[in-house]
């Protein structure tokens, strides 16, 4: 009997659509509020140091001297504290995985753009 | 007399997800003696609660456990809670109370899977857990972690589910009903998983008692006790029975769980249809915890119990946690002995091992 | 708030008896270590929990109660390697190799203390 339950859910399984994603073809598409890797939007960042003191492992650092933002993204466990601590609202949660990069120091450090700076000097 | 001989099993083993060592001496096929010794993951993580401050240690909790995840934070959070005397809105019990049934059905699943895989049952594992994935993407939807959530602070909850999704939830839970019925029903009345497993393993009501036995453990050797109806959470709205059978092995903790599974997509309906329009999810938290707290909570392998000591600074002086399969260890070891080898596996699955937890 | 019991390290084997005929059973064993070692055992009865609490000097001997409660020894071997208590005469002692880590830092409890 129990057999026969079985083969049942064989082959109803056999004509269903697959449970899994076709995936390179198909991506995967995640909810807006998934928490994947933290982004900075420098030019707005007035380096107060909010998020590195929320941080619960230390994983970004905030040198105010320098104007220098870095994140190492192998600390961080996507909280999401320094977002919602931040005062300018410049650090956003995007719901996709850290990019993979060859540089390692590209991912690790957000410095401020040499752009942005030409345009604080003039 | 035999001959006698150790077998060591584990740390790793095909079926144990997760390490322990138990140096089983056998006479012939048969265990007569189980020694074990864990060690192998301890992280120290109770030690770790003097460097970090009380709100960011909810982050360290989560990561007890990655299957029980949002019951240890949420165990945490109930402890300082108590401590600081914070008096939580009701939406926020009430979501609280959604995550962790949903976290109950998801590990009950994992389990079902990890069960079928024991006992030589590939496809049915691939089901199990197709269905567990359904859960998880709830979780994704409503909380934007998978398995760590973080969704938990002191003094509430840091997201709130609204309307809609609370809708998606309940559909999602109906429209797994049947083929979530389908593969239990595997379980409980094939041939081949029920001869691997009735009979095997059985703890007496009195021995479950006397080991200190807790979680579905207990519950299948006919022990009512369900740390849910301590009433935290909101669990004092919804009506609920706790589960229990009376053969105290193998089969029967099977069924408690499976029937576990059930229970919990009725709370979590009830709780959707319950919960309160105020839209409050958290409490200000002011001044650091001074006290001391014991909470217990009932998590999907058994009761936790969560310590903590606060000395008026942001640093905690010590927090406690018994995990429950520390707690089923005793009930696992007597249970081992008398059993055949083959049958080991099986035996030390249906405990539900999560050996992480155990050494935090 | 819950209450904790004090007592003396000479009662705790007889408050364990009491507890075990009362049909209580042992919760945990749990331990801080500050400026003393501050043991407490929690009982539970159904939704009923008990703490007693033992405080002692770091190089006190306390008895074991594995032999009233005979789980204990888990809790026990815990304590005693990574807090360096000394609990005498448990029933199952693993002497230090309960838990896995270097024999040189488990054998006083240093672990426990180096984080």
């Amino acid at each position: 009997m129990s057999f026969f339950q079985m083969a049942k859910t064989v082959l109803s399984s056999m004509f269903k659509k697959p449970a899994t994603l076709n995936y390179p073809v198909k991506p995967r598409e995640y909810d807006p509020i998934v928490r994947g890797h933290i982004e900075i939007e420098i030019e707005k960042c007035i380096f107060c140091g909010m998020c590195q003191r929320k941080c619960p492992t230390g994983a970004i650092k905030v040198e105010r001297a320098e104007k220098r933002w870095a994140i190492e993204p192998f600390d961080c466990i996507q909280c999401n504290n320094c977002a919602e601590s931040c005062p300018k609202d410049c650090l956003h949660m995007h719901n996709t995985a850290t990019p993979a990069n060859e540089n390692r120091d590209l991912i690790r450090d957000a410095r401020i753009s040499v752009d942005a700076e030409d345009n604080k000097d003039s | 007399m035999g001959n006698r001989t150790i077998v060591p099993f584990g740390p790793q083993h095909p079926v144990l997800p997760e390490p322990i060592h138990l140096d089983l001496v056998l006479e012939d096929e048969t265990v007569i003696e189980a020694i074990p010794s864990i060690g192998f993951v301890h992280r120290g993580l109770e030690k770790l609660v003097e460097k970090k401050d009380f709100q960011q240690y909810v982050y360290v909790a989560e990561r007890i456990c990655g299957i029980c995840s949002f019951m240890h934070g949420m165990g945490y959070c109930m402890a300082v809670e108590n401590v600081m005397d914070l008096k939580l809105p009701d939406r926020a019990e009430f979501l609280r109370t959604i995550w962790a049934e949903l976290s109950r059905i998801h590990s009950h699943l994992l389990w079902l899977g990890l069960l079928a895989d024991a006992v030589g049952f590939e496809s049915l594992f691939m089901h199990c857990w197709r269905l567990r994935e359904e859960i998880l993407d709830l979780f994704d939807m409503t909380t934007g972690g998978r398995v760590i959530f973080s969704v938990c602070k002191v003094g509430g909850v840091r997201k709130d589910i609204d309307a809609e999704k609370l809708k998606k939830i309940v559909e999602v839970l109906s429209n797994m009903d049947s083929s979530l019925r389908s593969i239990t029903k595997i379980f409980l009345s094939d041939t081949s998983i029920i001869s691997r497993m009735s009979g095997v393993g059985v703890l007496s009501p009195e021995e479950a008692f006397d080991l200190g036995a807790v979680g579905p453990m207990a519950r299948a050797s006919g022990i009512v006790v369900d740390d849910r109806l301590l009433g935290y959470g909101a669990y004092p709205h919804v009506k609920f029975e706790v589960q229990t059978a009376t053969e105290g092995d193998c089969y029967a903790r099977t069924k408690v769980r499976i029937n576990e599974i059930f229970e919990s997509i009725s709370i979590i309906k009830q709780c959707v249809s319950l919960m309160p329009s105020d839209t409050a999810i958290d409490v200000p938290v002011k001044g650091n915890p001074d006290g001391e707290y014991f909470a217990r909570l009932e998590q999907p392998r058994g009761e936790v119990v969560y310590y903590v000591k606060g000395n008026g600074t942001k640093f905690l002086d010590r927090m406690r946690v018994r995990t429950p399969t520390f707690a089923n260890l005793p009930p696992l070891l007597h249970t081992l002995k008398g059993v055949d080898l083959a049958d080991v596996p099986v035996l030390v699955l249906t405990i539900d091992p999560c050996i992480s937890c155990t050494e935090r | 708030m819950q209450n904790f019991k004090i007592i003396g390290k000479d009662d705790l084997l007889s408050v364990a008896t009491q507890m075990k005929y009362d049909h209580y059973r042992l919760a945990q064993i749990s331990c801080t270590k500050k400026d003393k070692l501050d043991l407490v055992y929690s009982f539970v009865k159904d939704y009923d929990l008990e703490n007693i609490r033992i405080e002692l000097e770091f190089d006190e001997e306390i008895e074991s109660i594995s032999g009233i409660y005979s789980y204990a020894f888990l809790y026990e071997n815990e304590i005693k390697e990574l807090f360096g208590v000394k609990i005498m005469r448990i029933s199952l002692d693993f002497n230090g190799t309960f838990y896995k880590i270097k024999k040189t830092e488990s054998k006083n409890g240093e672990v426990a203390q180096n984080g």
